[in-house]
């Protein structure tokens, strides 16, 4: 029962969540016919080149301190399942096919998410031999979010321009 | 023996109760969640999550990956249309029912069954490694666990000398004492256990991995997209809710109707809710207290099962 105590004792770890900016703000599926403003976002998280700090970061979005599911935003282990593709890294030239097929794999309507500078503009790996480009490279992006890595805040402000909530 | 003619009433009542399921499963999912997210210190989606999703779902693309067959398409539909008929004739709200000959236990877990398998061989159609994989550890589980709820059964039915649930449910009914029986609470704790296994929660199947090593359910689901997914998701929490009100009843039957008049179908309506949701919120709180298991652990989980079930049956006959 030490379990339960340590439960009871911790309480509610996640952050108040702050106010929703005004619908817009964060250029999300502007002018695209993105999944957006369900109340539900899944989103399948593939890694083109990423040294992982986006990674890290992703992770603590969806931890209990962030709570990214509160929102109605899911990582999901299939793109068939997805709404949009959360891509980090530059885009290397092994995982350029993959993502293509990513993409293909999702059903319409859908969206890609470009998170952190590297998937923006390849960041520090820009000119590197293995980088095929950045994301906007390969597949139409909806939603850049900047920041190397981008902190959870910014990746939840992000999303929940996409959730609407 | 209760009457199982067709009236108004009886239909409404199946009616009443396959609404009451459809349109509950999806916020008892949303409340093991909610319960889950509390527990670990997160504020959580909201019980509405799993309709906000299955709504959104429905408005996609439908979209099936090359080369899947008929199969493939067809298996959603038969594990929907298998849950809803098992939603319709089991005694959950009353114990008279248009389609009583159908609520016999051979004929419920049969149906459970049929919808499980579906799901299995859509798995193997899509010829990817995790659907086979799923597919595999799938019929591993309920190899296992379809022999304990049937024996679970053998040791309720054996008293009222029926099969039928809604006899069996009946027969608790007139007898309340019975449920305290030593051949009720070891089919009881039987068939809690292949809830847990036939349903995918902890510690069989995590409902919520994507790990590939683990998956038992979500592995056979990857390829399916859109209005399919949504299909297979409701279904599966058809079935839990299902399995959850039929635990409710044949262990707890109090509160269920046994004519069809309007006032003890809504009464009855009131209690399965809170029945449902009670076990719902327990299951999920267990799911925090224990790690899921290793798959070679799983059968001798079932097997311990299977024990209970055949102690059940054998206290039913010898101490009945």
């Amino acid at each position: 029962m030490g379990l339960m105590r340590k439960i009871v004792r911790t309480g509610r770890v996640a952050e108040p969540a702050p106010a929703l900016d005004a619908p817009g703000s964060a250029s999300a599926g502007q002018g695209s016919v993105g999944p957006w403003r369900t109340g539900s976002v899944q989103l399948r998280h593939v890694d083109a080149g990423s040294c992982n700090g986006c990674e890290l970061e992703i992770t603590s979005a969806f931890g209990p301190v962030y709570d990214a599911e509160r929102y109605g935003v899911r990582l999901v282990a299939s793109p068939r399942h997805a709404d949009a593709l959360l891509v980090t890294g530059p885009v290397t030239h092994n995982m350029a096919d993959p993502l293509r097929k990513a993409y293909e794999a999702m059903p319409a309507p859908k969206g890609v998410i470009a998170v952190g500078d590297c998937a923006r503009n390849c960041g520090v790996f820009a000119g590197g031999h293995g980088v095929a480009g950045s994301v906007r490279d390969v597949l139409p992006v909806d939603l850049e979010v900047p920041g190397c890595p981008p902190e959870p805040a910014v990746l939840i402000a992000a999303l929940r321009g996409l959730a609407g909530r | 023996m209760t009457d199982h003619g067709v009236t108004i009433g009886s239909v409404a009542a199946a009616l009443l109760q396959l609404v009451l399921l459809a349109a509950g499963a999806p916020y008892l999912i949303g409340m093991m969640r909610q319960v889950r997210a509390r527990l670990e210190g997160r504020v959580g989606a909201g019980i509405g999550q799993p309709w906000r999703d299955l709504r959104k779902q429905l408005r996609k693309e439908p979209m099936r990956p090359d080369g899947t067959s008929w199969v493939f398409a067809g298996a959603p539909r038969v594990l929907l249309a298998s849950t809803v008929l098992v939603a319709v004739v089991a005694p959950l709200l009353s114990t008279v029912s248009p389609l009583a000959g159908a609520a016999d236990i051979f004929a419920v877990v049969s149906l459970l069954l049929l919808g499980t398998v579906a799901l299995a061989v859509a798995g193997v159609d899509t010829g990817t490694a995790f659907g086979g994989m799923g597919a595999s550890r799938a019929m591993t589980v309920a190899a296992l666990a379809e022999p304990t709820i049937l024996l679970a059964g053998f040791a309720l039915s054996s008293r009222v000398g029926s099969s039928n649930l809604a006899d069996i449910v009946a027969g608790t009914l007139v007898m309340p004492a019975t449920v305290l029986s030593p051949a009720s609470l070891l089919a009881a704790v039987a068939f809690a256990v292949v809830v847990v296994a036939e349903t995918g929660r902890l510690p069989v199947d995590n409902p919520a991995t994507h790990l590939e090593l683990t998956m038992i359910h979500e592995a056979m689901v990857l390829e399916y997209a859109g209005p399919d997914l949504a299909l297979v998701e409701l279904a599966a929490g058809m079935r839990l809710t299902v399995l959850l009100g039929l635990g409710a009843s044949l262990f707890l039957p109090w509160g269920i109707a046994t004519s069809a008049a309007p006032l003890s179908l809504l009464g009855a309506a009131a209690v399965l809710v809170a029945k449902v949701a009670a076990l719902g919120a327990i299951l999920a709180a267990f799911e925090v207290f224990v790690a899921k298991w290793r798959l070679f652990r799983v059968p001798e989980l079932l097997a311990g099962s299977f024990l209970f079930g055949l102690l059940a049956v054998s206290a039913s006959f010898f101490l009945a």
